[in-house]
């Protein structure tokens, strides 16, 4: 640096003396004196530009011109704040969601698994698809071969449930995972207290182990350090604890509760409680595994194709052709992140699509201005300024602005982010791993930097190109920019329009599912219902169960009923298992049961499956579900009397297609297969279709068979009348511990919550994408009217020559008016074949809608029109009022 | 493309102005204004250079060690500064020279290809 000022110093010296050497050749050449000096100095050329590029010579000359444009830059932003603030707070809102959106998108489909090596991870799933039944569940001998067969490192089932934990500071419920004893060396996880199961465990059932989760050591055991070796009961057996998980440990489970497992319990799943391994008996619901190093998910299928070839050869009884059994290998991230990848990427387009109007305006308001700038520009390359300079100039102010936006959304976004986490669906996966780490932030800055060249450029663009004497001569009249800028700027409006016409439609879309999704009739009255959990404990030694057989269970469940219907305000009181329980199960509550239909001789083993559900007598009628045919279950269908089953329409309709099920005999057994219990089934009423399982499904096949003839585990009570949903439970509880203390009553809901909370993701989607959809339409609107403005007042004095000829005040309002409608209806027509594609690709997102539905386009289309209307009629009106004296005066 | 060209063109004119200091300075040291007449008077007025453009390239190639510049006093008894050729100057003229040659003889060969093919 100091180079360079003495350097610069010197400089001066010799030009001083150059010039005057030139001076006085020219006087020797017999010029006047001042005629020389002036000679001289021209033939030097311009000396700023001289001095200039010597400094460049000696100076790290972008860091400079950058530290001198941000300065340049701040000295402007100052100088007009309000458009400061607009072009910030649009970049702010932009980043900020954009970066919201991406947090989650990062968390659930960027990351890997949160275990070493993810990608050798996969899930290992059964089909049958010559019965077109897909993950129906492995069995035992299948996972032995799995695991021997030297493509896997290691082979885990993954199954688990509720279980009644006591033995800590209060009896609870939780979800425990029962899991081979190679489960955890299978993620690569190690505990952070005490030790892991031995992967080489060979004890046929449960190994009498737990590990607790970092959650429940803290909550059940006070964070107690002696913990290991401590002796707990769950659902009556007694294990020890052996280890803690760490702290944010999660199971890559496929629904919240499996994600959520609190215990892992290892077993061998070939001992009791689990029976004798058999082949076709399917009794673990699925396996996860670790590829074998060196091998790719590819290889590795194409192996276990191999083998799954060489085993139905081996053993065709149990893999008859018919089924086509196959083992699909998919990758595990997959199977947990699930179905919400699409709604991710229709949210995470849906804000880059809002980011992108917002850049649009800003660059509207930045070319505005440039036009009001043109003589600066035009001024300081008069002097000089070289055209890349100008260039930079204004790209930094565009960058400075998206940065400065970016920090501001970045900063809304920390502080709001607890507000905001609470909107996002407990459902979602990998929740817990939405964080703003650096790779978002990383994003953000890339975010910022594209927006800030996007508008930053557009208004450079024209600063190099503008006619240096035009613009000049044009002195005093300020404002006139280029007829190519102001073109820029209709296409600018355009493109808003259009992009909000596809983010509009998108949300029409949605919006129109979710409504007919809420409309949907439900077959069942959720209204004034509320269900409380209970579970009964599945001890390992099945003699010490006290409800082991129907016989057992009814006579408590019949007291129970009779405790619950004297509980105030209660009107109907029924119990079913979680199945039972509309919209308020996932996959882990049901039941597939293989079914056989008497005189159609399928053997049970490639028999479909369906799900059934056990319910008390009065379970329909407290749901208000209609019976078409025959009856309902009554108190006389007990465990004395012969088996009976009510269906739904769906499945009379299914399998008997053209007679009368009432009557007909069928035989179930659990496809997981723990019970093989084959009496005949008698069908003997026929209820209407309802909504159980999915608000968007409208028939499913459901069989329901009597809670007094088979029995269940995993509980529901259900209650009708005028309910306080807070006292009711405990009232309950008492009731039901009255005749049970050791059973625990939890997880109240009312079925208005839990048709609620079936749509949360939908309803999550379709707020999200409609909040972006009115941000987006309110953009264009502020960006027709800013361009609309311009033309109005660039145009002021031409309409006062006009309204002085004597126009009509009239013809002036609606010719301003047709100039806004005309942009608008040209950004309606591209956004209409954008939107178009985008229905198409979110078709399965939609419920009962067609991707090119015609009510919401045009719905959309005219509630766009109608915002350009109104964003133009404010200047309309203003050209309309213009005073033809003060307009002409004005120049 | 117009961009283009005239970036390259502009190049190309650094580069000679560059080559016809060094060889300006091969006669011995001499101030600024000695340096811009020499190459004036020595192309015949050919090269019409704002004499001003000459310093940043002065300045350029005491950066790069190719000359230095010492304090002198002028013919007329003013102080100047004198630029004088470095060894490393002297073997990048070399170089730039024989560059020049080349490029020189590869232009005229492409404008006359007639006229080589006869030669040869």
């Amino acid at each position: 640096m100091r180079r360079r000022e003495r350097m610069m110093a010197d400089l001066d010296q010799d030009i001083r003396e150059h010039i005057a050497m030139e001076t006085q050749d020219n006087i020797d050449r017999g010029m006047s004196p001042e005629e020389a000096r002036y000679a001289a100095v021209r033939k030097f050329g311009n000396m700023t530009r001289v001095k200039e590029e010597a400094r460049e010579v000696w100076s790290l000359v972008w860091l400079e011109q950058l530290w001198q444009d941000i300065r340049y830059a701040l000295r402007v932003l100052r100088k007009s704040p309000g458009f400061a603030a607009v072009a910030v707070l649009t970049v702010a809102l932009g980043i900020g969601a954009t970066t919201a959106i991406f947090s989650v998108v990062d968390a659930t489909l960027l990351h890997p698994l949160p275990y070493p090596e993810p990608e050798q991870l996969v899930s290992i799933l059964d089909d049958l698809p010559g019965v077109g039944a897909k993950d129906v569940g492995m069995s035992v001998p299948e996972w032995r071969d799995l695991q021997r067969s030297g493509i896997f490192q290691y082979v885990s089932p993954i199954g688990g449930g509720s279980v009644n934990l006591t033995g800590s500071s209060q009896p609870a419920r939780i979800f425990f995972g029962a899991i081979a004893p190679n489960y955890f060396a299978l993620l690569g996880v190690k505990p952070q207290l005490g030790r892991s199961f031995n992967p080489e465990d060979h004890t046929p059932g449960f190994t009498l182990e737990v590990l607790v989760s970092d959650g429940l050591w803290k909550r059940a055991f006070g964070g107690d350090p002696h913990i290991l070796g401590r002796d707990v009961r769950l659902d009556n057996d007694l294990y020890h604890i052996i280890g803690v998980m760490p702290a944010g440990y999660h199971d890559p489970g496929r629904t919240t509760d499996e994600r959520n497992t609190e215990m892992w319990a290892a077993a061998n799943f070939a001992g009791p409680p689990a029976p004798p391994p058999q082949r076709n008996l399917r009794i673990l619901p699925e396996a996860i595994a670790r590829i074998a190093p060196g091998l790719t998910v590819a290889a590795a299928q194409s192996r276990v194709d191999a083998l799954v070839a060489s085993l139905r050869k081996e053993y065709p009884k149990d893999y008859p052709l018919q089924s086509a059994w196959q083992l699909r290998l998919v990758p595990l991230k997959e199977t947990v992140v699930g179905n919400t990848r699409q709604s991710l990427i229709l949210l995470l387009s849906a804000v880059g699509l809002v980011l992108l109007i917002g850049c649009v305006n800003v660059a509207n308001l930045l070319l505005a201005r440039s036009s009001a700038r043109g003589r600066e520009m035009a001024v300081r390359r008069a002097l000089g300024a070289a055209r890349e300079r100008l260039i930079s100039q204004l790209l930094t102010e565009g960058l400075l602005l998206s940065l400065a936006g970016g920090i501001a959304g970045l900063a809304i976004l920390f502080c709001a982010r607890g507000f905001l986490f609470r909107l996002v669906p407990e459902s979602l996966p990998r929740l817990t791993d939405i964080s703003i780490s650096w790779g978002v932030l990383l994003f953000a800055l890339g975010a910022c930097l594209v927006a800030g060249m996007i508008f930053g450029l557009t208004p450079a663009l024209y600063a190099g190109r503008a006619d240096l004497t035009h613009v000049l001569k044009q002195e005093g009249r300020g404002s006139t920019g280029s007829r190519e800028q102001a073109h820029t700027r209709r296409v600018l409006v355009v493109t808003e329009f259009a992009l909000s016409l596809v983010l509009m439609v998108a949300a029409g879309l949605l919006l129109r599912s979710f409504w007919d999704l809420l409309k949907v009739r439900l077959g069942f009255n959720p209204q004034s219902v509320i269900a409380v959990r209970m579970w009964l404990p599945v001890p390992n030694d099945p003699e010490t169960d006290i409800y082991r057989t129907p016989a057992l269970q009814a006579p408590f469940l019949r007291e129970i009923l009779r405790r619950g219907r004297t509980l105030p305000g209660v009107e109907e009181v029924a119990v079913g298992d979680l199945a039972a329980l509309p919209l308020g199960h996932d996959r882990n509550d049901v039941n597939p049961q293989a079914l056989m239909l008497e005189g159609r001789g399928t053997p049970s083993k490639q028999a479909p499956l369906v799900d059934a559900t056990m319910v008390t007598p009065d379970y329909f009628d407290l749901l208000g579900m209609t019976l078409l045919h025959g009856r309902s279950f009554g108190e006389f269908d007990d465990e004395k009397a012969p088996e009976v089953a009510v269906i739904n329409e769906t499945f009379a309709r299914v399998y008997w297609p053209d007679g009368n099920p009432l009557g007909k005999r069928l035989k179930l057994e659990n496809a997981r297969g723990t019970t093989t219990n084959s009496s005949w089934i008698t069908v003997v009423g026929v209820i209407a279709d309802a909504r159980t399982e999915s608000l968007a499904e409208a028939s499913v096949p459901k069989i329901y068979l009597s809670l007094f003839q088979r029995q269940a585990k995993d509980l529901a009570i259900l209650l009708r009348g005028r309910l306080d949903p807070a006292a009711t439970p405990v009232e309950l509880r008492e009731q039901v511990q009255a005749v049970n203390p050791q059973l625990p009553v939890f997880g109240t809901q009312t079925l208005n919550e839990m048709v609620s909370a079936s749509l949360s993701v939908r309803r999550f989607s379709m707020e999200i994408v409609g909040l972006f959809a009115l941000t987006a339409l309110l953009l264009a609107g502020l960006g027709i009217y800013g361009v609309i403005s311009y033309i109005v007042s660039e145009r002021a004095h031409e309409i006062g020559i006009r309204l002085a000829l004597g126009a009509q005040r009239g013809n002036i309002m609606s010719h301003v008016l047709r100039q806004g409608l005309s942009l608008a209806i040209a950004g309606a027509a591209v956004g209409f074949v954008g939107a178009v594609i985008v229905s198409r690709l979110m078709a399965s997102l939609l419920y009962s809608v067609r991707p090119a539905d015609p009510v919401t386009f045009a719905g959309v289309a005219i509630l766009l029109l109608g915002v350009a209307l109104l964003a133009c009629f404010i200047p309309a009106r203003r050209a309309m009022k213009i005073d033809p004296m003060v307009a002409l005066r004005y120049e | 493309m117009s961009t283009k060209e005239g970036r390259e063109r502009i190049e190309l004119l650094q580069g000679t102005l560059d080559l016809l200091i060094l060889r300006t300075l091969l006669l011995g040291p001499a101030h600024g204004h000695a340096i811009a007449k020499a190459i004036e008077v020595n192309s015949n007025d050919v090269f019409e250079v704002e004499q001003g453009s000459l310093y940043p390239a002065l300045h350029r190639l005491i950066k790069r060690g190719w000359i230095l510049a010492e304090e002198g006093t002028s013919e007329n008894n003013r102080r100047a500064k004198f630029y004088r050729l470095t060894a490393k100057g002297r073997r990048q003229l070399a170089v730039e020279t024989s560059k020049w040659d080349k490029l020189a003889g590869a232009i005229a060969r492409i404008l006359r290809p007639t006229e080589q093919e006869g030669q040869s």
